[in-house]
């Protein structure tokens, strides 16, 4: 365990790219590097799942993520964990503050339903695209398929539930530049979608492009804030390690 | 127990005793089974505070299971209750709530497991019985082709799992009470998948797995 992770600077940058709205990425991201995500217009929403690179059957899981760590969002000083109990990567640092979980993707018939229809036929590369639709082809790539869709993380995104239960959109949280840090604590399978958040208020199909940038930052330090937040993530941490052992 | 919110129940005429299929599932086991579209289910509580961990898949096309965040965002709301309609992987309506006696069941606390135990509880917790457990043992027992990778988000019927305005996720008391019961009717062809809760870490089954009663009916 090292005795800190480092911070983004641009001289650590392995490297960056550019995810236009809409489109969808897949990728490994290795233990000990960090992704971080930038929200480049404060129109951002980027759906992500995640899965153990050497065992795909074990996978981030939305549930065991949440009750680990009392809370229905994700920001700095959060883990998410795999069903196994792993700690599969850890936020060290977000200027956002509010990441949901509990949504899921856009799928192709409710987006139809909501924006109309424009297929590649008619705009080319400004077609609508589903997150649904781009988390499939990505997961198609590795030998998975929609069995393993399951619920995702949907950076940048903020949604609130009254005590009712009633969900809200809240768009007030939105600007541009901001981001969040992924830092991977395992050799993860990244799966992206930047299409619109399932509930985007907006009229238009208006997703915003995002940029990827990674670095080589090491795993989560002894003086961790994500490791200390609560006894349970000291424990992931723990459980993430013995894998490497 | 405080209550901030005001169940929505109502019960149902059904009559057991004209039920197709009935079985009790003892506290700790899994229970699998098909459902037939336009019968209907019921799950009662026969002792209270009960966790039912419940997944749903297409009988048709177990590719195709139960989904909480098409549930959720379908309904505008987090809790399940009278009139949700259980929503696949695929945004199509397995089953309807038609009759609640509780008044709101959990969808985002997911199932235990011997390897969340150890994250939430201490490290040599591994070895207790859990709800995944259950799962693997009911798949890998039968012939449904279900995997793994199919457990995906369940329902955890008379659960408590209230999320704050900010954020807050904590397990509470279960607002179940002996006797009541959740009613629901298949939409499709749906294979059920139970386990009646075997936690006794926290307070999500008062510290007290009790049985379950499982009962069917045909379409009128
Ligand atoms: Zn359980």
């Amino acid at each position: 365990m090292p005795q800190s992770s480092s911070k983004f600077s641009e001289d650590k940058l392995l490297w960056n790219e550019a995810l236009p709205g809409g489109c969808h990425w897949s990728g490994v991201l290795r233990r000990g590097n960090t992704l971080r995500l930038t929200d480049l217009q404060g129109l951002a929403n980027v759906s992500a799942l995640f899965f153990n690179q050497e065992e795909k059957t074990e996978r981030y899981n939305m549930p065991d993520t949440l009750k680990a760590q009392h809370t229905a969002f994700l920001t700095a000083g959060h883990a998410c964990y795999s069903d196994m109990g792993r700690v599969l990567c850890s936020i060290p640092e977000d200027s956002c503050g509010w990441h949901d979980t509990f949504c899921g993707v856009l799928d192709s018939a409710s987006m139809e339903k909501k924006y109309g229809l424009l297929n590649y036929q008619t705009a080319r590369n400004n077609m609508h695209r589903s997150g649904q639709e781009g988390l499939l082809t990505e997961l198609t790539k590795w030998g998975l398929s929609r069995r393993d869709m399951g619920p995702s993380v949907n950076f940048f995104s903020k949604v609130t539930s009254d005590v009712e239960g009633k969900i809200n959109f809240d768009t007030s949280h939105r600007a541009s530049g901001q981001y969040v840090d992924v830092r991977f604590e395992m050799n993860v399978l990244v799966l992206l979608s930047a299409a619109p958040h399932p509930l985007d208020p907006r009229p238009d199909y208006a997703p915003g492009a995002v940029r990827l940038s990674a670095w080589r930052s090491g795993t989560a330090g002894a003086d961790d804030a994500c490791r200390l937040s609560c006894a349970e993530n000291e424990r992931g941490f723990i459980n993430s390690e013995r894998w490497f052992l | 127990m405080s209550l901030n919110f005001k169940p929505r129940t109502q019960s149902s005429d059904l009559d057991p005793a004209l039920a197709s299929f009935d079985v009790v599932v003892p506290a700790g086991s899994p229970w699998i089974h098909t459902l037939r579209k336009g019968q209907t289910f019921r799950i009662t509580d026969l002792e209270g505070n009960q966790a039912v961990d419940t997944l749903f898949f297409n009988a048709a096309d177990i590719k195709e299971h139960y989904s909480l965040t098409h549930t959720i965002t379908a309904q505008g709301a987090l809790y399940l209750g009278l009139d949700t309609t259980l929503l696949s992987s695929e945004g199509k309506a397995m089953l309807r709530i038609v009759a609640d006696t509780c008044g709101r069941h959990d969808t985002l606390g997911g199932a235990c497991s011997c390897e969340s135990n150890t994250v939430r509880y201490a490290l040599d917790k591994r070895s207790m019985h859990s709800c995944r457990d259950s799962f693997m043992q009911a798949i890998g027992n039968s012939d449904y082709g279900l995997h793994k990778r199919d457990i995906a988000s369940n329902i955890n019927f008379f659960m408590n799992v209230p999320v704050t305005p900010d954020g807050g996720l904590t397990f509470e008391d279960g607002i179940s009470a002996p006797g009541k019961y959740v009613e629901m009717q298949a939409e499709m062809d749906v294979i059920v998948l139970i386990s009646n809760c075997p936690q006794l870490n926290n307070p999500c089954n008062g510290y007290n797995p009790t049985p379950v009663r499982c009962t069917v009916w045909d379409a009128a």
